[in-house]
C-alpha cells in the first residue's frame, strides 16, 4: 500500500481505527524483550525536519527502527538548505537515492502538499505550520482510548490555550470529531481561530466552567512571545484564568486525564505539581507515539506481511 | 506601409453596434463602411471589431525583476489578451519615482506591441514618506501615480498628495490596505484560513483604507482610483461614495469575480494574490458592482512571478497571478454582462480614467487612432500555462475551459495579432 498521511481526513474513521487498532499489535512489539522486527527491511525512511523538533523526530526514528527500517536524517541546519536550497530541489535530490517515506515537519502550512508534487515517496506530515499534526492526534486518539478504557462516544476532550496556532488542535479536532468525542476549545478570544464555522466544537472562555465537565483536559503549549503580538495582556493573566492549576485540578471528575503535547511550560499553562500527577499522562503520550508511528509507516510502507 | 481591411465583422464601440468593414492606414482608422478592400484582409467574420482594451493594472518587471516578465514579454501577452495600452506599475527595482526611471521605462517600451503608460509612485522608493516629484513626471506623460504592492499609510501625507495631485491634473490610485492589520496575513482570514491554519488578513484590512480615502477624497475635493477592490464592504463604500458624487472611481480583477478562498485549500501558491481571494460573498459583490457601474473598469492585475518563487510554501511565495491572456475570456464567461458592456468595462472606461481616451477606447470612426481588437466571443478554449506568451506561468486558471477569444489585434494601425498568434 501506499500513499500520505498529511491530514486525518485522509484517514476518515475506518482509516483511524484500523490504525488505532494496528498500534495495539505495534505495542505490543515495544513491550518485547528485542522490541524489534523485520517487516520494513529494506526500506528508507528519510527525516525532513524544518523546523527543531526532538521528541518527533525521535520518535519517528524511533519506530522506524523497530521496523528494521533504514532511517536517514536530514538536518537542515547544517545542508544545502541554508545555502538557498528550493523546497522542490531538496525533495528531489533526497528522492533520487531512492527513499520511500519522507517525514516532513516545516514552519509553513501546506508543505507535505507541495513536495508530494515533487518524489513518489510517501509524505508522512509530522507538523506543518498551524496547519496539522496528524501522528499526534492518532497517539492523543490512542491514549485517551487506552487510559479511558472505552470507547470515544460522549467522552468530553476539553482543549485548553492557544487553538489558533496550534496544528495539534486542528488534528485533535479532526480526529476526535470522527471518532465521537465531544471537543470543546477553552480560550480567550485572542487564542482562537478568527472563523469556527464547520468547526464540530463548542467554545468557552471560562475554563473554571468548563472543568467539571470533562473526561480530558488537554492542555497546548502557551507559546511564550504570544504576549509580544498583545494575544495576552501578559502570561500570569493568561495562567490566572487558563493555567491548569491545583486548584482547577480538583474539580476535574476523578478519572478525568490531564494531557499535554509537549514541551510544557511548566508554571504558565500547567502548574509543576500537576504535572507530576498520576493522571496527567504526558509520558504514557511520548510512549505511544512510538507505536502509533510504528502502524503509520508499516500501513504506508509495509507489504502487508511478516509482522 | 500597407493598408489593413478587417473584413465581415460586426463593429462595436460606445456608440453601440453596426455591421462594417473597416480599413486601416497609415496608423489610423480610414475608412468604415460596406464592401471595402485593402493590401491585407483580416478575416473578421463572426467577430466583434472594438476599440483595444486598456489594462489599468499591469506589472511589466522592468526594470529589476526580468526573470519574471518583460516589457516585450508583457505586452505581447498583452496584445494577445487584445490589450492595446496597458498602465505599467511602478513597484519596480528601483521603482519609477522620479523623471529619469520613467524615461528608462519609455526607452524599454520601444519593444513593445502595445502601448506601456508609466504609473509613477507618490512615495519616494514606495516607502511612503516623501513625495514623489510628481509634476516632473507629468510632464513626461504619467497620469496616474500609485505605490501599488502597498498602500500609502500616513493619513496626513496621503492628503498632501491628493491635493499635490490634483493642482497638476493626475490622477492618485491606492492599493487600499492598512499594513497593520493586515500584517502577517497570505490569504482571506476567514473559514478557510482558520481550517487550513494560515494566518489571513480580514476584509476589513482593505476596507479601512477604502473607508479613509474616501474620506479624503471628500476632504480636498481630488480624484481617487481604487486599485482591484475585492470585497463586499468596498463595493458598497464606492457605491455610496457615488451617489454622494465623489470623484471615486474603482477596478476589479477577473480572480476577484471568478475564484474565492477555497481554493487556497491544496495550498498551492499560485493562488496566493493581494489582496486575497475572498468569499463568494465578495465574489457576487463584485460581480454586482461591475454590472450596476459602481466599479469602473476591469483590470487585470498581471503580476508574473518566476516558477521557483512560486514553489516556495505558500506563506513565504509572493503574491500575483497572470491575468493578461486570459481577462477579456474570463469575462465573457463569466460575468452576466452584454458584450458591449464587457467592452466598455475593459476599453474605453479604464481608458478615460489612464487619461488615454484619445488615444484609446475612442469611437470607430475615420482619423482615429488605430487601436484595434477583433474578438471572437463564441470561441471555446482551454488555459495552458505553457502557451501563455508571459515569461512567467503562474496563471491560475491551468486547464479551464473559457468562451471567447482575441482573434486580431491592431495597435497603432500595425496587425501585432493575427489569427490569435502575436507577429513579432
Amino acid at each position: 500500500m501506499t500513499g500520505h498521511l498529511r491530514s486525518v481526513d485522509e484517514l476518515g474513521v475506518d482509516g483511524l481505527t484500523e490504525l488505532l487498532d494496528l498500534t495495539d499489535h505495534m505495542a505490543e512489539i515495544c513491550a518485547r524483550p528485542i522490541p524489534k522486527v523485520p517487516a520494513l527491511r529494506g526500506r528508507t525512511v528519510v527525516s525532513l525536519f524544518y523546523e527543531d523538533s526532538t521528541r518527533t523526530r525521535l520518535s519517528f526514528e524511533t519506530a522506524a527502527r523497530r521496523l528494521s527500517a533504514d532511517t536517514m536524517n536530514f538536518s537542515v541546519g547544517s545542508s544545502s538548505v541554508n545555502k538557498g536550497e528550493s523546497l522542490r530541489d531538496t525533495n528531489e535530490t533526497i528522492s533520487a537515492m531512492g527513499v520511500d517515506a519522507i517525514v516532513v515537519r516545516h514552519g509553513s502550512s501546506g508543505v507535505p502538499w507541495q513536495i508530494a508534487q515533487w518524489t513518489p515517496a510517501s509524505v508522512i506530515n509530522a507538523g506543518d505550520g498551524w496547519h496539522e499534526h496528524p501522528t499526534q492526534a492518532l497517539l492523543d486518539c490512542y491514549t485517551i482510548r487506552q487510559e479511558l478504557g472505552r470507547g470515544f462516544d460522549g467522552v468530553h476532550v476539553g482543549i485548553v490555550g492557544d487553538v489558533k496556532h496550534s496544528r495539534v488542535a486542528r488534528s485533535d479536532v479532526r480526529a476526535l470529531a470522527l471518532l465521537g468525542a465531544r471537543v470543546t476549545l477553552v480560550g480567550p478570544p485572542t487564542l482562537l481561530p478568527p472563523s469556527l464555522a464547520g468547526w464540530p466544537v463548542d467554545v468557552s472562555h471560562d475554563l473554571d466552567d468548563v472543568v467539571p465537565k470533562l473526561d480530558v483536559c488537554y492542555l497546548l503549549r502557551m507559546q511564550l512571545e504570544r504576549q509580544e503580538q498583545a494575544l495576552v495582556p501578559s502570561l500570569r493573566e493568561y495562567t490566572a484564568r487558563y493555567g491548569l492549576t491545583l486548584d482547577r485540578v480538583a474539580r476535574l471528575p476523578d478519572h478525568a486525564l490531564v494531557m499535554h503535547p509537549g514541551p510544557m511550560n511548566r508554571g504558565v499553562e500547567i502548574a509543576p505539581e500537576v504535572a507530576s500527577l498520576p493522571r496527567a499522562v504526558v509520558t504514557k503520550q511520548v510512549t505511544n507515539g512510538v507505536a502509533v508511528r510504528m502502524a503509520v509507516l508499516y500501513r504506508l510502507l509495509g507489504s502487508g506481511v511478516e509482522l | 506601409m500597407s493598408t489593413i481591411v478587417l473584413k465581415g465583422g460586426e463593429v462595436l464601440d460606445g456608440g453601440g453596434r453596426r455591421r462594417a468593414d473597416v480599413v486601416v492606414s497609415d496608423g489610423a482608422i480610414a475608412v468604415v463602411g460596406a464592401d471595402l478592400d485593402a493590401d491585407v484582409v483580416l478575416d473578421a467574420a463572426g467577430c466583434v471589431v472594438a476599440p483595444g482594451l486598456v489594462d489599468l493594472h499591469t506589472h511589466l518587471r522592468q526594470p529589476g525583476r526580468e526573470e519574471a516578465e518583460t516589457v516585450e514579454t508583457g505586452s505581447r501577452a498583452a496584445a494577445l489578451g487584445g490589450f492595446t495600452a496597458v498602465v505599467a506599475m511602478p513597484n519596480t527595482e528601483p521603482a519609477i519615482d522620479d523623471a529619469s526611471s520613467v524615461r528608462e521605462l519609455h526607452a524599454l517600451a520601444r519593444t513593445a506591441l502595445c502601448d506601456v503608460e508609466v504609473a509613477g509612485a507618490i512615495t519616494v522608493g514606495r516607502a511612503g514618506e516623501r513625495l514623489t516629484p510628481m509634476a516632473e513626471m507629468a510632464e513626461l506623460g504619467v497620469r496616474l501615480f500609485t505605490d501599488d504592492g502597498t498602500g500609502v499609510q500616513d493619513a496626513r501625507l496621503m492628503r498632501r498628495a491628493l491635493e499635490y495631485a490634483g493642482g497638476i491634473g493626475v490622477t492618485l490610485a491606492q492599493h487600499c490596505e492598512d499594513a497593520a492589520l493586515a500584517s502577517g496575513g497570505h490569504m482571506h482570514e476567514g473559514e478557510w484560513s482558520s481550517r487550513l491554519g494560515m494566518p489571513g488578513q480580514p476584509a476589513e484590512a482593505e476596507e479601512l483604507m477604502v473607508m479613509r480615502d474616501i474620506a479624503l477624497s471628500r476632504l480636498t475635493g481630488a480624484r481617487v482610483h481604487l486599485q482591484h477592490l475585492s470585497t463586499a464592504g468596498s463595493v458598497a463604500m464606492v457605491r455610496a461614495a457615488r451617489a454622494e458624487g465623489l470623484a471615486v472611481t474603482a477596478e476589479a480583477t477577473p480572480h476577484h469575480f471568478t475564484l474565492t478562498d477555497a481554493s487556497c485549500a491544496g495550498f498551492d501558491p499560485v493562488f496566493k494574490v493581494n489582496p486575497p481571494l475572498r468569499t463568494d460573498a465578495d465574489v457576487a459583490a463584485v460581480k454586482a458592482g461591475l454590472a450596476d457601474g459602481t466599479l469602473d473598469a476591469i483590470a487585470t492585475d498581471h503580476a508574473p512571478h518566476a516558477p521557483h518563487l512560486k514553489e516556495q510554501p505558500f506563506d513565504q511565495a509572493p503574491p500575483g497571478m497572470l491575468g493578461l491572456e486570459t481577462a477579456l475570456a474570463l469575462a465573457l464567461t463569466e460575468l452576466d454582462l452584454s458584450l458591449d458592456e464587457i467592452i466598455g468595462l475593459l476599453s474605453w472606461r479604464p481608458a478615460a480614467i489612464a487619461g488615454i481616451a484619445d488615444r484609446h477606447g475612442g469611437r470607430i470612426e475615420p482619423g482615429r487612432p488605430a487601436n484595434l481588437c477583433v474578438i471572437d466571443p463564441a470561441a471555446v478554449w482551454v488555459v495552458d500555462p505553457d502557451r501563455l506568451a508571459s515569461r512567467a506561468r503562474n496563471t491560475p486558471y491551468a486547464g479551464r475551459k473559457l468562451t471567447g477569444r482575441v482573434r486580431h489585434t491592431l495597435w497603432r494601425g500595425e496587425a501585432v495579432v493575427i489569427d490569435g498568434e502575436a507577429q513579432r
